[in-house]
């Protein structure tokens, strides 16, 4: 290792930036994965593999209720930050992980009791593609709220610039709404 | 801001270990990224090579065919993901800090990890040979369903080492694009608004924004290749609804793009250099800067121009020739700044001005042909023929190729800090130009003759041209030569370079040869006036003959 000392320490000023245009970025893949479930749907013959009825919406519609509510809840965890409250931010945001850990949590209930797998067609391989996919984020997400959580515990972590935070929940939000436009696609879209 | 403390010394760590480490310095990883790129040039010219060994006689008679396909697979991906990205990717190491004033990237750290993952995936890449069934042999394209066969049903096998390599080249560049978009945006020196920036920069950022917004589709392409190949899923297989075609529409909206991601930067250098050796400014700097964010926007609606043949609708062949034809104004705008900066110009043929002249002879070439195959007909006619072979060699060697060559040259002495011998570099000149010419013309009449890529024999009709441009080949071949001896000798002993050896216009040109490690530190010139103000006689920043004259001192003490 010859890592050099002290000049090239990372800026931190830029981090938000970085992340934004990362979340820019990032955003192609569901829209590449999106666009390929339309087209793959709107072309198929037969969508529904044989057995296979269409998909429960009630699950996943609770489930959309508290992927929403919590990107409102990790918006008041950040009201309290930038008004000093460490307290309400750290209620905030543990409860906006816990609500990401039950969305988690609701979609293994419905993925253990699907007819269908990954191999079933292209319904299979795109429902549990999109899903899957998209629930790596929502791991992420947790994982990172959870990272920022230990950092507020450290004395005047939190004192000057909050980028973590605001990064953090940044990609929260931008989770959310790809979830809803999944679940349009895929739950409220169901004829074809 | 004075320049009481400027400039900053040279520096003081230059001991060669450091180039083989993770190191987060800028400088030193754009040298990593140069030097790793060649390497597996030579690898990707040695395959060239082998097929222009098999194609100078008709008969399939040097390698196995099905060696042969996975050669030119490997020549292709080689070449695209582990040369010209990472010398690029180099090239914008070195210079971007240094032209806009920056001590470093925004990320450095970043910066070393996307370095790194190069050596990884290459090694993966290379390491694909030695596996049971050898490398991916689908073309660089990898279409299905031929990129989802596994007959020999190993779970590692060569088509899925290939997708694994390709993705992580991807998340490099991500992480590379990243890096360089936010340097830009955010580290530029006082004054220097986006009207004052070099072309290099502009070209870059435009390059970059397209990895930003075409690679996570291709990612996501080759996620979902990857789960056919080896997971059972069946997206891209009718059998169970999918669809092929699909693929190549993920495929080509990224891989469209990525030609311009190779060739705005070399539009930069262009820019950079024929200034310099014309004596002239910049014609039409403004239009330049803007050409290239057009390109850009069109450049990504042009993809499906790959796919006329493969069953699109009739809508989308019009739109695509359109829109690709479009892409020709802007182009064409910047190729008139080029011939307005040198027209009455007093051109200094130099190593690195030829290779610009070659390179626009050659991208001018390729420009008509694209246009050719923009047309429907035409494309119908000869695609997959080796009419295409020529049209985007001239491209990606007669044009990219040739102007990363002239940007080593030119900035050789700044970053390494000696002078590059002129003879030994228009030897290289001259071996380039003739072999890429005569190496990729005969591929015209070739694909117009109907004779198509990617096969290793072909019938006796076709052995006149095909013998030529194996010998162009060869000579290609040998062109490496002078230029590595070039590199190394220079490198060890060449002439020490003062701070600006070609009496060039620049920040990075304020500062001594090679820079320090911060590059301008904390006393970063304000700028004050637009680049390429060549024979205008007005300065570029503050303070400026100050600075100068204290290089010049500097220089004279050492
Ligand atoms: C005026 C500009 C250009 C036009 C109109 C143009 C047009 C085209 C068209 C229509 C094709 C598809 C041919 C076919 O497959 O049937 C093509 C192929 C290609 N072009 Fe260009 N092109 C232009 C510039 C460039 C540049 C600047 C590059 C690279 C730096 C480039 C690289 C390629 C490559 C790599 C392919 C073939 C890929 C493959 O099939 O393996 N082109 N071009
Ligand atoms: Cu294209």
């Amino acid at each position: 290792m010859t890592a050099t000392p002290h000049l090239n320490t990372e800026h931190p000023k830029h981090n938000l930036t970085g992340f934004i245009i990362f979340l820019c970025s990032e955003s192609v893949i569901f829209l590449a994965f999106f666009s390929g479930f339309a087209l793959l749907k709107t072309a198929a013959l037969n969508w529904l593999p044989p057995g296979v009825e269409g998909l429960e919406w009630r699950t996943p519609l609770l489930n959309t209720v508290v992927l929403i509510s919590s990107s409102g809840t990790i918006w008041l965890a950040e009201r309290c930050m930038s008004k000093g409250n460490l307290m309400g931010f750290r209620a905030f945001w543990l409860l906006t992980m816990a609500l990401g850990a039950y969305f988690l949590y609701g979609q293994a209930l419905e993925w253990s009791g699907l007819q269908f797998g990954l191999t079933s067609g292209v319904f299979g391989g795109t429902f549990y593609l999109l899903t899957g996919f998209h629930g790596l984020h929502v791991a992420t997400g947790v994982f990172l709220m959870g990272l920022m959580l230990v950092k507020s515990f450290i004395p005047q972590n939190y004192a000057g610039g909050e980028q973590g935070v605001q990064a953090t929940s940044l990609f929260w939000h931008f989770v959310d709404v790809i979830w809803i436009i999944l679940f349009v696609l895929i739950y409220v879209w169901q004829r074809s | 801001m004075t320049s009481a403390t400027f400039p900053p010394s040279p520096p003081e760590n230059t001991s060669w270990s450091r180039y083989f480490g993770f190191n987060t310095d800028a400088k030193v990883i754009g040298i990593q990224y140069i030097v790793t790129a060649f390497f597996f040039f030579l690898i990707g010219g040695l395959l060239a090579m082998i097929i222009r060994g098999e194609l100078i006689t008709p008969a399939a008679d040097l390698v196995d065919r099905t060696v042969y396909n996975g050669i030119y697979t490997m020549h292709g991906t080689i070449m695209l993901f582990l040369f010209i990205f990472p010398v690029l990717n180099g090239l914008n190491n070195l210079l971007i800090p240094t032209m806009i004033g920056a001590p470093d990237m925004a990320f450095p750290r970043l910066n070393a990890v996307a370095f790194w993952l190069v050596p990884i995936f290459g090694a993966l890449l290379i390491g694909s040979f030695f596996v049971p069934g050898g490398p991916a042999y689908s073309g660089w394209w990898s279409y299905p369903p031929v990129s989802t066969q596994n007959p020999l049903g190993h779970f590692i096998n060569g088509q899925g080492l290939w997708i694994t390599a390709v993705a992580l080249s991807g998340v490099s560049s991500i992480m590379g694009a990243l890096n360089f978009v936010t340097t830009i945006l955010r580290m530029r020196a006082p004054g220097m608004g986006f009207f004052r920036m070099p072309v290099f920069c502009w070209t870059a950022l435009a390059a970059q924004s397209l990895q930003l917004i075409g690679l996570p589709a291709l990612t996501g392409g080759a996620v979902m290749l990857l789960m056919d190949l080896s997971f059972g899923t069946s997206f891209y297989q009718p059998e169970g609804g999918g669809d092929p075609v699909l693929y190549q529409h993920f495929f080509w909206f990224y891989s469209h793009p990525a030609v311009y991601v190779i060739i705005l930067p070399v539009f930069g250098i262009f820019s950079e250099l024929f200034p310099v050796y014309s004596r002239k400014p910049l014609f039409g700097y403004v239009y330049v800067c803007l050409a290239s964010f057009i390109i850009v926007a069109l450049g990504l609606v042009v993809w499906v121009h790959h796919m006329f043949p493969s069953g699109v609708a009739q809508w989308m062949r019009n739109f695509f020739m359109f829109s690709t034809m479009l892409i020709a104004v802007p182009t064409g705008v910047k190729v008139f700044a080029w011939l307005g900066t040198i027209w009455r110009g007093k051109l200094r043929l130099t190593t690195p001005m030829l290779f610009c002249l070659g390179g626009l002879f050659n991208f001018v070439f390729a420009g008509i042909t694209g246009i050719m195959l923009a047309t429907v007909p035409v494309d119908i006619h000869v695609s997959n023929t080796y009419f295409v072979v020529g049209h985007f060699h001239y491209v990606i060697y007669g044009a990219a190729v040739m102007g990363i060559f002239a940007a080593i040259y030119h900035w050789f002495p700044k970053f390494i800090g000696r002078m590059p011998y002129e003879g030994l570099g228009k030897v290289h000149f001259l071996f380039t130009f003739v072999g890429a010419n005569l190496n990729f013309l005969p591929m015209h009449p070739l694909g117009l003759m109907g004779m198509p890529r990617r096969v290793s024999s072909y019938d006796p009709e076709f052995a006149f041209w095909n013998v030529l441009a194996s010998l162009g080949a060869f000579l290609l071949g040998v062109s490496i030569i002078p230029f590595l001896l070039n590199m190394v000798s220079s490198w060890v002993r060449g002439p020490k370079a003062p701070h600006n050896p070609w009496n060039a216009i620049g920040l990075e040109w304020l500062l001594p040869s090679p820079p320090p490690e911060d590059n301008f530190g904390e006393h970063v010139p304000t700028v004050i006036a637009r680049p390429y103000g060549y024979g205008t006689g007005e300065p570029l920043v503050e303070h400026q003959a100050e600075i100068e004259n204290q290089l010049t001192l500097q220089e004279a003490s050492a």
